[in-house]
């Protein structure tokens, strides 16, 4: 059987059926990892002996007759979660030698769900990046044409499970790392709403838009990854006190009578054109499977990727001043005195966007500036806010391009952050409200990727989902593995 | 809005970083570039708008009950200690 280009919930029906163990499954991810695979750099750390560990566990739970959808099956996790015992280093070289003394709430639920841990995924640095270019360990090459991104900041997960290294991934999205990938690489994305998932041991970059989510081959699939590490969490304060619906169920429910709204400011100066056409007959698609379609304009929305370039930069510059080089994480050689371990530790420890971010953050609530850029960055994002609510008066879910473009060459937009940080124009506006949204293959642009990213009100992940797994009953882009790796 | 290399200097001195030299002026070119990008937030009527800091609209600040609920991992965390001694953080001597 050709194990990786299975889904997820196709691999956990052969693992109860028996027909293959879950640690030949492991070593078959284990050999792909660490063969060719190794040429992409999606992992940071490859777990191998906790991944035959946690596979013998699973087969144990499966002769027993006992295990569940994932029992068995092999994911990965970026390494922006910790893990317990082994190192998480956000890719960073300030966290180059952490090991986490506790594992991330999501990890202990997908351990819970008897997952086997291939290993920690390649990401931007403190997951800050569009592209996988900022990581401390190099960038990651994308599957589908290995002279280009994969997107970022979730590029290592998104590369792992494009290329058939790992079934699916889990990933982090703050203006948009988890979808921006997942089109970039041909996968399905999904960032649930604010507050779904914990936070908690999820290492911090801007904590009021941040969300973890996961990365894989269908809706079937991130429906059951979701399942898994949904829910209400009391170690994180942000956590949603409510229940968590049976989303694999949920991808039944019809599409006929489902309005869709068309996003106007999503389709203008800026799309590429193959990108607005693939994205544009997958919008027939929905038509032609009973989506009723409006047109709707949600005009602050334009304003998104300035506001969250004031608040997300804010927001880091107060979480990351934690690295302090005191109690973890890397310290200067030789400090002469307080001021100098704080400055040089970190000056060694981060590169060069982070330090941007900080610094950026730094500048925009400095005393003088905090109404002109903070304040004002605040009450935008609340236009925007308001913009979505009054759009879902009309509608059931909105709808618009992912990304303005295919994956870029590696070292294309290096140059210039503003052009860099223009890749999340579609997704920033789900974080700066706390929508849940996602990502889906709709169409290959001169053999790349994009993707159609639909965006729902609070809570409406089962609606994402089931609206996306009615097209792909109907559509093979989801199918498509990258031909190298096929 | 350009920010000079002072400007870098004296955010950086703010938000403790250490900027190599040669990396003044690059920092102060991108710095400039991403605050005259956030400058069209400026036109936008915002009069009587409340701010919005968080997106759960409504949701109240839960707290627990003040009472140990696990054993002091003092040690564990201090694993990933530069330098410890005696269960304390060693750094550079502050008071002389």
């Amino acid at each position: 059987m050709n194990f990786h280009s299975m889904s997820a919930a196709e691999l956990g029906r052969v693992l109860r059926q028996r027909e293959v163990s879950s640690l030949e499954l492991t070593e078959h991810f284990l050999a792909r990892i660490e063969g060719s695979g190794a040429r992409l750099n999606a992992f940071v750390t490859v777990t191998a002996e906790r991944a035959r560990e946690d596979a013998r566990r699973a087969d144990a739970e499966l002769a027993a007759g006992r295990g569940g959808p994932l029992t068995g099956v092999p994911i990965a996790h970026k390494d922006i979660f910790c893990t317990a015992g082994i190192r998480t280093t956000c890719s960073s070289r300030m966290l180059a030698n952490f090991v986490s003394p506790y594992d991330a709430t999501v990890v202990e639920r997908f351990t819970a769900a008897g997952t086997v841990l291939l290993g920690k995924t390649n990401m931007d640095e403190f997951a800050m990046g569009s592209s996988n270019e900022t990581s401390h360990f190099g960038p990651v090459r994308n599957p589908w044409d290995e002279s280009r991104v994969p997107g970022g900041s979730s590029g290592g997960s998104a590369a792992a499970v494009a290329a058939g290294l790992a079934p699916a991934a889990t990933g982090t999205d703050t203006g948009g790392s988890i979808r921006q990938p997942a089109a970039l690489t041909g996968l399905t994305g999904i960032k649930p709403t604010y507050g779904r998932v914990s936070r908690y041991g999820m290492i911090a970059f801007a904590s009021s838009l941040d969300q973890a989510g996961v990365l894989a081959r269908s809706a079937e699939d991130a429906a059951l990854l979701l399942a898994a590490m949904s829910g209400f969490d009391p170690r994180d304060s942000t956590s949603v006190e409510q229940p968590v619906p049976d989303y694999r169920a949920g991808l039944e429910a019809p599409l006929a009578g489902l309005r869709l709204g068309v996003i106007r400011e999503f389709f203008g100066e800026g799309l590429e054109a193959g990108t607005g056409a693939a994205v544009l007959a997958a919008l027939d698609e929905f038509r032609r499977l009973g989506a009723e379609v409006v047109e709707v304009s949600l005009p602050a929305l334009p304003l998104s990727v300035p506001t969250y370039y004031v608040v997300a930069p804010a927001e880091c510059s107060s979480n990351l001043s934690r690295f302090d080089g005191v109690r973890f994480g890397h310290r200067c050689e030789s400090p002469r005195d307080l001021y100098d371990l704080y400055t040089r530790s970190r000056g060694e420890g981060f590169g060069d966007e982070v330090k941007r971010r900080i610094m950026t953050g730094t500048y925009v609530l400095s005393a003088g500036y905090y109404d002109a850029y903070y304040l004002k960055a605040q009450k935008v994002r609340s236009l925007i806010a308001a913009d979505f609510q009054r759009a879902f008066e009309g509608v059931d879910l909105l709808f618009g391009p992912t990304a303005p473009t295919p994956a870029f060459g590696i070292g294309e937009k290096v140059d210039d952050p503003v052009t860099m940080y223009l890749n999340d124009i579609y997704t920033i506006g789900a974080n700066l409200a706390g929508l849940p949204a996602l990502s889906a293959p709709c169409g290959l642009v001169d053999g790349l990727p994009v993707g159609y990213q639909l965006i729902g009100p609070q809570f409406s992940e089962s609606r994402l989902l089931a609206a996306t797994h009615a097209y792909q009953r109907e559509t093979d882009w989801h199918r498509r593995l990258p031909p190298a790796w096929a | 809005m350009t920010l000079t290399r002072h400007d870098v200097e004296n955010i950086a001195r703010l938000a403790r970083l250490q900027i190599r030299e040669d990396q003044l002026e690059p920092f102060a070119g991108s710095l400039s570039r991403i605050i005259d990008f956030v400058e069209q937030l400026g036109p936008a009527a915002t009069d009587d708008v409340e701010p919005m800091a968080h997106p759960l609209q409504g949701m109240v600040q839960r707290l627990r009950q003040d009472r140990v609920d696990a054993d002091d991992p003092r040690d564990l965390y201090q694993q990933n200690a530069p330098e410890v001694a005696a269960g304390l953080y060693l750094v550079p001597r502050v008071i002389e």
